[in-house]
């Protein structure tokens, strides 16, 4: 039997008329992969970091997300704190090893560290590794300090942003991503997240909490 | 080909949909649901075309040098510890998937939605050898409780009312309390969402799609709405995708611009929720995420579609908008197609997968209304396509001797124009008899077979050319 990866290139090479050699092909895809031309940016992400905010804000509302504002990282607790009295959700949360969550002061909400999936999670605090205007949307990385499970799992999930971490768009989100990895280099997972889970399978109505949190609430750090 | 298809019984399929009420009130819904979201969301995006153009242009050029791309993607996802493995066809890509399955002692698969997976027929494979396939998006949940396929490319059960869903959890949730409360929709999504968090937890493996590959860093996209899809790839040991190779994009940035007209044309929204990029397994110190990651890479056909004209269709994104704007998917659902892909990207792809002798109805199956163009993100010229396969379906003798003959008879006309003149003369003054000053006429002599299930326009004033040759010799303003 011949081998599939072989054929399937040569079904490709005699389709296209090409062998695979052409110097020109071989620098137009080097070109495209080593400059990541940017194509059409929507405008409407642009501006300066409070705007950028407020477009944020309006975009994430609109995708159903609910939205509380604080001055610092130390104030997030009482934050989430406020959020689980209001929801009638028990005093504690878990989320990852990332040291802003360790120093912040939870007094009022016991804060466990979760790696491994657990399962009947129903609250967990994340913080975004940025927001994008655009669309409203959360973008996080998976790891240590974050782990990914928490951003399905529970029924509520908490995310922090900082503020200074929104941009206008998805190209500038991308190249924060490269200047933290390397080019060409990702961490396994990615999640850009717009909104709280939701399906519309049953009868085209559209409702809320499919299989990831029913819930998604963003709790921006205005720290600019 | 490993589901059965059953286009060669188009015209029957489609009066069966005609008559089927459950079916005409689920599908009442698309014009107000899908089709208005579409509108509302590009309409709050001015750079909605120039973003089509955008997504085309990408499209074509990543087709153009595909096999380049497919290498780079490869190595990155090498580079990455994934593994990356092609198929030539369903055979071989089911083959694949079991062997990995069989070598990790795998009993239950949970799977993410994937039209791969469909084309190829994996669940009744995974069946046939013992492990167990669980949809875990909503609607493929609801139609493999019914041993059904998708109906709609993005809304597998666009074809099913609530009170059916509601019938079928009844009968397949045995052992839950049979006088629960399932009246509303909500009631039924809790009962789905708690019995499939069993089974997110218990899977040893998780098979996704895959909306992009990434070649420059060997990244999979998966865009969903549910977060069904990251739950089946994060949780298991082992996460596999089935992807084809019109997938493939250069850059993030490439994937970024079509991301912008996906969602807007699939469901309206401006973003679908859960956009997710995997690259490779878990990295050393995560404490989540599979330890093994495989890619699949289908080709089906499709490599030699890149040779002729069909090559356009290998831009398709898979969005769905061609079908919900569609007046024939809109009256009779997806089934009908007959195959796994259905609507105007269904008629165009479906002879090319199973033979234009089993499907030669498809490429028919439209008003020609040229909506589906209109509305595809990556401007796929879909009516076009159809036409020529009608063209081919003609010239293979493939059409019935009658629908030949007509043509044959029309060509003589056509080709004589002082016959064609006084023949549509005469076409018209006898239509005018037969209107007797009406708008429309419900009744033909000899045409009854048409105008049973439609009326014909009476002819208001000359005939087209009469008229067009009095426009052009009038007086010029």
């Amino acid at each position: 039997m011949s081998d599939a990866r072989t054929e399937i290139f040569s079904s490709i090479r005699r389709a296209l008329g090409v062998n695979g050699t052409e110097a020109p092909r071989r620098q137009s895809v080097e070109d495209r992969l080593e400059h990541a031309p940017k194509g059409v940016v929507p405008a409407r992400g642009q501006g300066d970091l409070a705007t950028r905010t407020e477009i944020f804000k309006t975009q994430a509302l609109r995708a159903q997300a609910t939205l509380a504002d604080v001055a610092s990282l130390a104030d997030i607790p009482a934050e989430v704190a406020v959020y689980l009295r209001a929801n009638n959700l028990a005093a504690k949360i878990r989320g990852g090893l990332d040291p802003r969550l360790a120093s912040m002061p939870w007094t009022e909400t016991e804060f466990i560290v979760e790696q491994e999936k657990e399962g009947s999670d129903l609250t967990s605090i994340s913080i975004a590794f940025g927001g994008i205007a655009e669309t409203g949307t959360l973008a996080l990385v998976s790891g240590k300090e974050n782990p990914t499970h928490l951003n399905f799992l529970p029924d509520h999930h908490i995310v922090v942003l900082q503020a200074s971490e929104i941009v206008s768009d998805y190209e500038r989100l991308l190249r924060k991503l490269r200047m933290v990895y390397g080019k060409g280099l990702m961490p396994r997972t990615v999640n850009f997240i717009t909104g709280p889970s939701r399906s519309a399978d049953i009868a085209h109505t559209l409702l809320l909490g499919a299989h990831g949190p029913r819930r998604l609430h963003i709790i921006v750090v205005n720290d600019a | 080909m490993s589901l059965t298809s059953t286009s060669q019984q188009f015209k029957a399929n489609a009066h069966h949909a005609l008559g089927d009420a459950d079916l005409q009130a689920a599908m009442a819904h698309v014009p107000t649901g899908f089709v208005a979201s579409r509108a509302a969301a590009i309409a709050r995006l001015p750079e909605f075309e120039a973003l089509r153009d955008s997504a085309r242009d990408i499209k074509n050029h990543t087709l153009a040098h595909l096999d380049l791309y497919l290498e780079a993607y490869e190595s990155k996802v090498l580079a990455a510890g994934g593994h990356v493995h092609f198929a030539r066809t369903s055979d071989e890509a089911n083959a694949i998937v079991l062997e990995i399955c069989k070598s990790h002692g795998a009993k239950t698969v949970t799977k993410g939605k994937s039209m791969i997976s469909e084309e190829i027929g994996l669940n009744a494979v995974l069946d046939a050898n013992g492990i167990k396939p669980i949809e875990t998006d909503l609607g493929e949940y609801i139609i493999q409780l019914r041993r059904e396929t998708p109906s709609h490319i993005i809304a597998p059960a666009a074809h099913l009312t609530k009170d059916q869903v509601e019938a079928d959890f009844r009968r397949v949730h045995v052992n839950l309390d049979a006088k629960r409360d399932l009246e509303e929709p909500q009631t039924l999504l809790a009962e789905a969402r708690t019995i499939m968090r069993q089974n997110f937890l218990a899977a040893d493996i998780g098979i996704t799609g895959a909306n992009f590959l990434i070649a420059e860093t060997g990244t999979s996209i998966i865009v969903t709405n549910e977060g069904n899809g990251d739950l089946t790839q994060s949780l298991p040991k082992v996460h596999i995708v089935l992807a084809a190779i019109e997938k493939l994009v250069p850059t993030l940035e490439d994937a970024a611009q079509i991301l912008r007209v996906l969602a807007r044309s699939a469901t309206g929204q401006d973003m679908s929720v859960y956009t997710t990029l995997s690259t490779g397994p878990r990295r050393a110190d995560d404490p989540d995420g599979p330890e093994h990651y495989h890619v699949i890479i289908l080709d089906n056909g499709r490599s030699s579609m890149l040779a002729g004209p069909f090559k356009d269709m290998l831009r398709c994104i898979r969005c769905g908008a061609c079908m919900n704007h569609c007046p024939v998917y809109q009256s009779i659902g997806g089934h009908a197609y007959g195959w796994v892909y259905p609507g105007p990207m269904g008629a165009v792809l479906t002879p090319s997968f199973i033979g234009l002798d089993q499907s030669s109805d498809l490429p028919n199956a439209s008003t020609f209304c040229g909506q589906c163009e209109s509305v595809c993100p990556v401007r796929i010229p879909l009516p076009g396509l159809m036409r020529l396969w009608r063209e081919r379906s003609f010239s293979r003798q493939l059409m019935p001797f009658a629908q030949r003959a007509a043509l044959g008879f029309w060509v003589f006309f056509a080709k004589n124009p002082r016959l064609y003149r006084a023949a549509t003369w005469a076409a018209m003054s006898a239509l005018g008899f037969f209107a007797r000053g009406r708008d429309n006429l419900n009744a033909l002599p000899f045409l009854k077979a048409w105008t049973k299930s439609r009326d014909f326009p009476a002819p208001q004033g000359g005939t087209f050319q009469a008229q067009w040759a009095k426009r052009h010799t009038g007086p010029k303003s």
